[in-house]
């Protein structure tokens, strides 16, 4: 369904992505992997166009996204920012709502809030969350928040961007536990980056490890941890020694 | 010898590229005048918040000026016996230049800095990537409503700030001059005309529009973090009070000189 072919992207010498080419299946949960500031995303980023590749094609279903409505294109996604990216301004139901009140998927005001209050239902939250403001709520709550907005217009596909950073054990099992819960039912096709290794076995079907603006290894999660990859393998056990610099 | 030349090579190319970013910034922002959809509800909150809410200080700052005016007239009239022109010249000062451009400065220091602090914020948390994936042109939602409201409001602003400082003007006029009050009015009213006013409601116009451009243009570009944010509000300020100053030289050759 998504398919990237050849990407890449430099800042200045800094050569980010140097040829990605990867495949992810129709209601697949891809989950990416890679060390910090190995492109990962740069690599989502330039999925959804807000980077521009210099080189390769990404195409989804069949189509290049660079000759797609764009309106039309990113109607199809969801995604859940690292930081949340709640609008400060706005209520949490307005934020959720935000697709719904306006463009092409723009309904009346009150179906548009009952969606949102069934949204944040969805992702374990009471409905008198709704007109509270996100700075009046805790990280936890907001990244709930932030998941309700990007399934609110039901996506087919949706990308997460590190779920549980900056969460503690226990909220990032529940935020792990609802993204695959969410991604099952919805049967969506999603896009996970991460390097937390308790998200990527419990959210992935399929992972791809990201490494010198390449991708090392891909394949089922259930073959990860005897892949046989010296890369992978120093990745997923922690260690500092092996072919990952750790100073980088 | 060569080096320092290179370095002003460097210098100029540089400044020669910042000024086509924001005349880029600000032709794609006029061209979304034309285009649908518009955010009548981010417009009229930026209204309220650049026009409503400016008022207090540019109020405060018109109508000290205009009283700091009377007593400057007389006293540089008194040298020539010329007291009588007090009514007229602080008028004439408030409206074709204090008013507009004590009332931009005041705007710019005020709205520029929120601008590009709000904007500069949301774009270092990814709040400006969210707008795009919800399928929200930012410079529709955001910089299109500011830059509008801040242009048509700023002239209303002036023309209420010409009018606070006149009374601030009238009030030392006829309490610390001795000028009958009547006389003062009439004196006002005879020799302003229509033209004054005007000219400084269309420089209001134009200040307006550098102020609310130069808040989205630096938050827009703002550099990653806390630093960033500040640095984006100081270029803000500093760009929208330069710009106004070099504008309203413009403005007054325009007007005045032909």
């Amino acid at each position: 369904m998504i398919e990237l072919r050849g990407l890449h992207k430099s800042f200045g010498q800094n050569h980010v992505l140097a040829g990605v080419d990867l495949s992810i299946e129709r209601g697949k949960s891809m989950v990416i992997i890679g060390g910090s500031g190995t492109g990962k995303s740069v690599l989502l980023k330039s999925i959804l166009g807000l980077i521009t590749p210099d080189r390769g094609q990404i195409l989804v279903d069949g189509q290049d996204v660079t000759q797609a409505d764009r309106d039309a294109f990113l109607a199809r996604f969801g995604m859940l920012f690292q930081g949340g990216a709640l609008f400060d301004s706005l209520p949490v139901w307005q934020n959720i709502a935000f697709r719904l009140m306006r463009g092409s998927l723009k309904r009346p005001k009150d179906e548009a809030r009952d969606i949102a209050i069934e949204k944040l239902r969805r992702v374990g939250l009471k409905p008198d969350v709704a007109d509270r403001f996100p700075a009046e709520l805790s990280g936890g709550m907001q990244k709930r928040v932030s998941l309700a907005r990007a399934i609110a217009a039901d996506p087919e596909i949706i990308f997460f961007d590190e779920p549980t950073t900056g969460l503690d054990p226990i909220m990032s099992g529940v935020i792990n536990d609802l993204i695959r819960e969410i991604v099952v039912d919805m049967g969506a096709t999603a896009m996970t980056i991460t390097h937390d290794m308790t998200s990527v076995r419990t959210i992935a079907d399929d992972i791809a490890m990201l490494h010198a603006g390449r991708i090392q290894w891909t394949g089922p999660v259930g073959d990860m941890d005897q892949s046989g990859d010296p890369y992978i393998d120093q990745f997923i056990n922690g260690r500092a020694d092996g072919p990952i610099e750790a100073i980088r | 010898m060569t080096s320092a030349l290179g370095a002003l090579g460097s210098a100029v190319l540089a400044m020669l590229a910042s000024i086509g970013r924001v005349v880029i910034f600000a032709a794609n922002t006029v061209k979304h005048l034309a285009l649908p959809p518009f955010y009548l509800r981010e417009f009229f909150q930026a209204l309220v918040q650049i026009g409503w809410l400016s008022l207090p200080v540019v109020g405060l700052t018109a109508f000290f000026t205009g009283g700091a005016l009377a007593l400057q007239i007389y006293a540089g009239g008194a040298r020539f016996s010329a007291e009588a022109v007090v009514p007229s010249i602080v008028a004439i000062g408030m409206v074709r230049e204090l008013g507009p451009v004590l009332g931009g400065l005041m705007v710019a220091a005020r709205v520029a800095s929120s601008i590009a602090a709000e904007i500069g914020t949301m774009k270092v948390t990814e709040q400006i990537d969210a707008l795009v994936t919800l399928s929200t042109d930012p410079m529709k939602y955001l910089t299109l409503p500011r830059v509008l409201a801040a242009t048509l409001s700023l002239p209303i602003l002036v023309a209420v700030g010409d009018a606070i400082g006149i009374f601030g003007g009238f009030l030392v006029g006829v309490n610390r001059l001795d000028f009958n009050a009547a006389a003062y009015l009439k004196n006002t009213v005879d020799f302003l005309e229509t033209a004054d006013v005007v000219s400084g409601m269309v420089k209001g116009a134009v200040f307006g529009f550098i102020v609310a451009l130069m808040g989205c243009y630096h938050g827009m570009n703002s550099g990653r973090g806390a630093q960033g944010v500040g640095r984006a509000t100081k270029s803000a300020v500093v760009a929208a009070s330069v710009l106004i100053l070099a504008a309203n030289y413009i403005l007054t050759e325009v007007f005045f000189t032909s």
